[in-house]
């Protein structure tokens, strides 16, 4: 391999660590909200929190790993709002996500105001209040730590029965109740994470919806990794990668439309949906009340 | 205070009823995109203070809601309402239509009706100034990032290419587009993506016609230490040092005139052009590019400038090939 092949897988590989780490938090979290039977499809409010937040603590701090922090406490909040409707009032756990995310991009824009003047975005932070890649590597060790936890741990096992079976699991004198909030508030935690690595490493402030869909991408890999750590680690990792390959592709002429490649994630995401790599088997309790 | 009371509500009740009142519709990018919809927002707000109109804005968070904005901007008292951006044209022809004692204005769209001025760019000229300018940094490799694949944009990148073209004719040209929905002006982590994936190519300047997303270039530019060109606003601001110049859209003072003729009782419905003959087009100098733009490269423009205004030179116009 000549040197100029060598910089070029480089550059590509850090470009799907980039586009990946987001997208592998938010995969993460949503997989421990799921695998503990409470639908999440509250990743893109918690995202798009996690972002505003550590773009503002960053902002005023100058810190980003404050901004950090700051970012993944806000997706804890949200989460803790989703648990509070979702597992005290026993709302619909479709419903009530919708209405987080949609109360996700109302705060932005009122806080924007009463900070800055402005509806929605935050000013540019500085490049020391910014990451480089600190967030993908912690991005990378999370997943790492999560896939140990479920294959060796017995207190996933609990996460993992409050969602097949919460029947047996009370049974057992273990609170389900408190198995979900604590699946639900990590999930929380880590999507506040990926928001605050947009905010705070891919771009360099928050602006309107920037998560751009990507709480929903982190729910497809998770689907397509059939709940588990290791598959969704690989369809985090492969969706980065048609995104990295098309983005390179745009500018090269290879007589294979942009389009094509730009739906491809979506495509596998559909056709492994449909069975054909086998089935896609969601917890038994998903979205039952206890 | 207790009689004075009435008194000050009927002074602050003439004063509303008698100000000259403007709704402005702002894009999805927001007042704050640093870019467009921040130089329409400017250009209004300017008027504001000047010609102490009354004015309220509004953004449109999504394409459907822009239609009700006019709707509801158009029920009330106001007196112009000015839409920003190409996504907007259709809800202006159908509500101007609807309410036709009001003024409207667009800017990027064309609307054929008596009461709405349509205010238009000719985008290919600034763009073909700064794709010269671009080559005279660049030598070989250039790059473009458009926002959303619209033709609009693709007059930008056509006029660009022509530039570059004229500079060097053995230019490459590298061009990407962040999207083809309206998400593609906010999503600066895809635009500086792409600007790594150019500058890593060899790129040397980027010139960015994104909305919002431009400042993901920036960040790109400052990381790679490479040089990029900002869009609409003047942009130099944003990244001193690496910011090459800005393609100046003077939205702002078209958005302006507009307001100030429409208050004078002197608007006037039909399209208006900018280009750089009426300097509503051009290129940003100030002190944050004034090191890095030097006087020969500004020296070429004016005169590529002044050949574009004398006719000698013909910038195609994506529009027009379209047709």
């Amino acid at each position: 391999m000549d040197q100029e092949t060598g910089l070029a897988l480089s550059t590509l590989l850090i470009s799907i660590a980039r586009g990946a780490a987001p997208l592998l938090f938010a995969a993460m979290g949503g997989l421990l909200s799921e695998r503990s039977g409470v639908i999440q499809i509250a990743l893109e409010g918690m995202m798009l929190m996690g972002a505003l937040f550590a773009a503002i603590t960053s902002y005023f701090t100058g810190s980003p790993w404050l901004g950090f922090a700051a970012g993944s406490l806000a997706g804890l909040i949200m989460a803790g709002l989703k648990s509070f409707f979702v597992l005290k009032l026993r709302t619909d756990q479709i419903v009530t996500g919708t209405a987080i995310n949609i109360l996700a991009v109302g705060i932005a824009p009122f806080i924007t105001k009463i900070l800055f003047q402005s509806t929605g975005s935050t000013p540019n932070l500085p490049i020391e209040a910014r990451f480089v890649y600190a967030p993908l590597v912690i991005s990378f060790l999370l997943s790492g730590g999560l896939m140990y936890w479920f294959s060796q741990t017995r207190s996933s096992l609990w996460v993992q029965f409050a969602g097949e079976a919460p029947q047996a699991l009370q049974a057992s004198g273990i609170s389900v109740g408190k198995v979900r909030l604590f699946s639900l508030l990590t999930c929380g935690l880590f999507a506040g994470m990926g928001g605050a690595t947009l905010s705070l490493c891919l771009a360099s402030a928050y602006s309107p919806n920037m998560t751009a869909g990507r709480g929903f991408m982190a729910l497809a890999a998770l689907i397509f990794g059939r709940w588990r750590p290791l598959p969704t680690f690989f369809a985090c990792l492969l969706f980065a990668l048609t995104d990295a390959i098309q983005i390179r592709l745009q500018g090269a002429t290879t007589g294979i439309p942009v389009q094509f490649i730009q739906i491809l994630p979506y495509l596998i995401t559909i056709i492994a949906l449909a069975g054909f790599f086998g089935r896609s088997q969601a917890p038994k309790g998903l979205g039952q009340h206890i | 205070m207790k009689q004075l009371f009435p008194l000050s509500l009927v002074l602050i009740l003439t004063q509303t009823a008698f100000a000259f009142k403007v709704g402005l519709v702002l894009d999805k990018g927001g007042k704050d995109d640093k870019s467009f919809n921040s130089s329409a927002y400017a250009g209004a707000t300017k008027a504001q203070k000047e010609l102490g109109i009354e004015l309220k804005y509004v953004e449109a968070m999504d394409t459907n809601a822009i239609e009700n904005l006019h709707r509801s901007f158009a029920k009330k008292d106001f007196d112009l309402i000015v839409g920003i951006g190409f996504a907007q044209a259709d809800a202006i022809k159908k509500i101007a239509a609807q309410f036709p004692e009001k003024k409207f204005a667009i800017v990027d769209g064309e609307v054929n009706l008596p009461n709405v001025k349509s205010l238009l760019f000719e985008e290919h000229e600034g763009s073909y100034l700064v794709g010269a300018i671009a080559t005279m940094k660049s030598k070989t490799k250039v790059g473009f990032i458009g926002g959303m694949d619209i033709p609009l944009i693709r007059r930008f990148e056509m006029g660009y290419a022509a530039g570059i073209k004229k500079q060097n004719p053995k230019a490459t040209l590298v061009s990407n587009y962040i999207g083809i929905t309206g998400e593609a002006w906010n999503n600066p982590a895809k635009a500086k993506e792409l600007a790594l994936a150019q500058y890593n190519s060899g790129v040397e300047v980027i010139f960015v016609a994104a909305g919002a997303s431009g400042s993901g270039v920036f960040d790109a530019a400052e990381e790679k230490k490479k040089l990029a060109i900002g869009v609409d606003s003047n942009q130099n601001w944003m990244k001193p040092g690496f910011i090459l110049t800005s393609m100046l859209k003077r939205v702002d003072i078209a958005v302006f005139d507009t307001i100030k003729d429409a208050k004078e009782g002197k608007f006037a419905g039909g399209p208006v052009r900018f280009g750089l003959k009426s300097k509503g087009v051009d290129y940003s100098v100030d002190e944050h590019n004034d090191k890095i733009l030097d006087a020969e490269t500004r020296k070429k423009a004016e005169e590529l400038k002044k050949q574009i205004i004398s006719g000698q030179i013909v910038v195609p116009d994506y529009y027009k090939k379209a047709k």
